[in-house]
């Protein structure tokens, strides 16, 4: 039977999706490697899994990928699994292909699907934001790593059979080239767009700092709030507490209003709840269509002004 | 101090229509307008600034063949000191894997006290290459910088970890970063700027030139057909005039509560 191993930071989506993942591949016995879990967490983590492996947390108390990495390269190395699976994230881009280069594995990043051709890991991955899939195989190996994008399996449900919960080894000889020194506190921002319940999302479309207008008034007309994506916090048209994404807020409105939003899965990756989602935009193959209820294609600059029109002529 | 910073040409395929070619395994072109990768773009500018502060010594890389040797003189025109294009026929097909034991190898000498690496890059996507440069290399990483410091042998970095959070580490340097976007401006660098690095040599270093033996370069993962992502599922796209899809969304954004 084939090993798998699953490295997730606690009991979660994270750790049921990866489970989901493993599973698809037949008969597998799934072990999930977690650092610095509690009896509590690694007991939730037992329900899904055949074994759990608790190893110690980083100094600090937080993910490190170095630390990570140097605990894991040496059981990769002994146990030999098969597979390790990550979720796609911030955290994996810090862990998994160094951990790939350290145990010498073939890497398919970011899946959308996983399976085996004589058994070989192959995988179906995004390019070009989301425009394109790549069915991508790889050579035979040893073994394989893979990251998973969050949502692309359902969350496997618990088993009642409990999983063994075993402590994982300290790396030793440990001398850290990287070291934690605090987390960064979110900025406030002068509104908390957490809390709204319809949001006007604007991304890169809107082409100039100027044209914000534009959104600002339909958002008034509205009632709305303003949110927006990475690009334009990067270039300081809005405040940083106005993104949306998993490096931003992760928002839960009753509508989202996407402008000239591409719709990557990052930004996405920040909107819960199954709002009603309507998307303008330019390009038919925006991948903000295919998350979209409704969508209109065509000009943000001939369409926002006329919808605001529209919206204070219904208001009276 | 020597700071080495990997570039790629990537292709903007954010307005056009993408469309397959006949192998099935790569996208016809034609239409394509090329430009440094957007992270690589922060990570050359991160570069040039610790230049500017230190007086590090900057090196420009790229993997590709002559038609990529234009990011290369955009990294010159931002302030790179030199630049290297590595390119070989035998690196035909390279993955993210054999591209960072390219990379890797073309850093053996002067080694490095810090590579700068974009990310992802906005066409593959894979966040792969500064990874594996850190295990190719044995150096720390931190992947996605949005704030770097260096001081003598030591950087302090402020990077995005899950779930919407920064944290700040200090790593000993030599190090891997890779940037996120933000990080800094990358600056403008006009035609006349290009020009006037026109005249930079930029040394074209093949497999031999590197030390590497073509055996090998294998790629570990290969690509084997793109298609399109399934239609159906997604939004209704609303028809009729521009008046009329704009008076049926006004109609929905009301139906699911949308005007507060």
């Amino acid at each position: 039977m084939r090993e798998i191993l699953i490295v997730v930071p606690g009991p979660g989506d994270e750790a049921a999706e990866l489970t989901a993942a493993a599973r698809s591949l037949g008969e597998v016995r799934v072990t999930a490697a977690v650092f610095g879990a509690d009896e509590e967490a690694a007991a939730d983590l037992a329900g899904l899994c055949e074994r759990v492996v608790v190893f110690p947390a980083a100094p600090g108390g937080v993910f490190d990928g170095e630390w990570a990495a140097a605990a894991l390269t040496p059981w990769i190395a002994a146990e030999q699994p098969f597979l390790v699976l990550l979720a796609h994230g911030n955290d994996a881009l810090d862990l998994a292909p160094l951990l790939a280069a350290r145990t010498d594995r073939p890497m398919l990043s970011d899946c959308l699907e996983i399976g085996l051709r004589d058994g070989r890991l192959v995988g179906v991955r995004p390019l070009h934001g989301g425009k394109v899939r790549a069915r991508v195989a790889a050579v035979e190996a040893a073994g394989y790593l893979a990251t998973v994008r969050p949502g692309a399996y359902p969350a496997a449900a618990a088993a009642a059979a409990a999983g063994q919960v075993v402590e994982g080894p300290a790396p030793t000889g440990f001398s850290p080239r990287r070291e934690f020194v605090g987390a960064v506190a979110a900025e406030a921002g002068e509104v908390d767009i957490t809390q709204a319940e319809v949001l006007v999302a604007v991304g890169r479309g809107i082409e100039e700092e100027e044209n914000l207008d534009l959104i600002r008034s339909l958002a008034e007309a509205l009632g709305a709030e303003v949110a927006c994506t990475r690009p334009i916090v990067d270039k300081g048209w809005l405040e940083k507490s106005r993104q949306v994404g998993t490096s931003g807020r992760t928002v839960k409105p009753k509508v989202y209003l996407a402008i000239g939003v591409s719709g990557s899965f990052q930004h996405l990756g920040g909107l819960k709840g199954s709002p009603f989602l309507a998307a303008i935009n330019q390009d038919p193959a925006a991948p903000i269509f295919a998350a979209a209820d409704v969508g209109i294609v065509g000009d943000l600059f001939d369409l926002v002004p006329l919808l605001e029109e529209k919206i204070r002529e219904r208001r009276g | 101090m020597d700071i080495y910073v990997c570039v790629r040409r990537v292709p903007d395929t954010s307005e056009v229509e993408i469309e397959i070619d006949r192998s099935g395994r790569a996208l016809e072109e034609d239409d394509f307008s090329w430009d440094i990768n957007e992270w690589d773009a922060y990570a050359v500018e991160a570069a040039v600034q610790l230049k500017e502060r230190l007086g590090a010594r900057v090196t420009a890389l790229t993997v590709g063949d002559e038609d990529d040797e234009e990011v290369l003189r955009r990294a010159l025109a931002m302030g790179c000191d030199q630049a290297r294009l590595l390119s070989d026929d035998v690196f035909a097909g390279a993955d993210s894997w054999v591209t960072a034991r390219i990379l890797a190898a073309a850093m053996a000498e002067p080694r490095p006290d810090l590579v700068l690496c974009g990310a992802v890059s906005a066409d593959q996507g894979r966040g792969q290459v500064g990874g594996f440069l850190a295990g190719l290399l044995d150096l720390p990483l931190v992947a996605l910088a949005t704030d770097l410091q260096v001081e003598e042998g030591s950087a302090r970095v402020r990077h995005e970890v899950s779930g919407g959070v920064e944290h700040l580490v200090d790593l000993r340097l030599p190090a891997v970063v890779t940037v996120q976007t933000g990080l800094n401006e990358p600056r403008y660098v006009s035609i006349r700027g290009i020009r006037k690095v026109a005249g930079v040599e930029i040394p074209v270093l093949g497999a031999a030139d590197l030390g590497l033996d073509p055996a090998e370069l294998q790629p570990r993962v290969v690509t084997e057909e793109l298609f399109p992502p399934p239609q159906g599922g997604g939004a209704e796209i609303l028809t009729g005039s521009g008046e009329e899809q704009v008076e049926r969304l006004v109609e929905l954004l009301h139906e699911h509560g949308g005007l507060v």
